[in-house]
């Protein structure tokens, strides 16, 4: 058993990138700051949105602000000494190793599926040894029973890999936010060990 | 094994698009890792498995 200031010794010395702002990105970055976590590196080229307020971590007089800012302010409300980098970028294979590679662990936070690819591929082949914990699946309500984790290697994939974002099934907050932390709870256990 | 649960096939080597078939894999985006190496999509035809191999095959669906 560790205590949290035990806890938070270890995890004031790791950082943490995440790509994408979103419903995962924002709430994940809550979860990992409240928890002691050092730094975190977060990118994202999107403004708050109304649409976005049913899941992300902003607030109504935010709209229009660009979201990594409006994430710093808000974070810097939690913890005001907090350690953050962010980027208004659009993460592409061109950046994604001057963003990220100095993390100790990297969290997939982004809505589309080809993005969600293309950052997995790209860590898997040029960074295999940083892990990476993605998300795929969490639209809708119910059949949590059916989120989980699987890991492959140093790639971790949180959600139920199958409901898929659509019109008819949009992103809910009790189930992005659960995925999202599901997705801060195995960084945890990456950084810490597995179980107490 | 096949996402991490046994599973039987009549061929004693199949391609990774082979199985897909088999399976009937449909979904777009996939991420596959055959004993934990990443396999591209130009290579599942030719990416051959053999028995005792671990072959995970990840659904990516959008929502974030």
């Amino acid at each position: 058993m560790s205590s949290f200031n035990q806890i938070r010794a270890i995890l004031s010395q790791k950082t943490i990138g995440i790509a994408g702002a979103g419903g995962l990105g924002s709430n994940c970055a809550v979860s990992l700051l409240r928890s002691g976590v050092g730094k975190l590196i977060i990118a994202d080229f999107d403004v708050v949105s109304d649409a976005n307020l049913n899941r992300q971590f902003y607030f109504h007089d935010q709209i229009g602000e660009r979201k990594v800012d409006a994430l710093r302010d808000n974070l810097l409300r939690i913890c005001p000494f907090a350690s953050l980098q962010m980027h208004n970028i659009k993460v592409t294979p061109q950046n994604i190793s001057l963003l990220f590679s100095t993390c100790d662990v990297v969290v997939e936070a982004f809505d589309l599926a080809e993005q969600k690819q293309m950052l997995i591929e790209y860590m898997l082949t040029n960074h295999p040894e940083i892990p990476l914990v993605a998300a795929s699946g969490l639209a809708g309500w119910g059949g949590t029973e059916m989120l989980r984790i699987q890991r492959s290697g140093s790639l971790y994939i949180c959600g139920d890999e199958s409901s898929e974002v659509s019109d008819e099934n949009p992103p809910l907050a009790p189930k992005v936010n659960i995925v999202s932390n599901l997705q801060a709870d195995t960084v945890l256990g990456i950084l810490l060990g597995d179980k107490q | 094994m096949l996402n991490n649960r046994e599973e039987q096939f009549d061929a004693q080597t199949l391609t990774v698009a082979q199985i897909m078939e088999i399976k009937s894999f449909t979904f777009r985006m996939l991420v596959v890792r055959l004993n934990d190496t990443l396999i591209k999509k130009e290579d599942y035809s030719t990416a051959s498995v053999k028995d005792g191999d671990d072959l995970k095959i990840i659904h990516l669906v959008s929502g974030g």
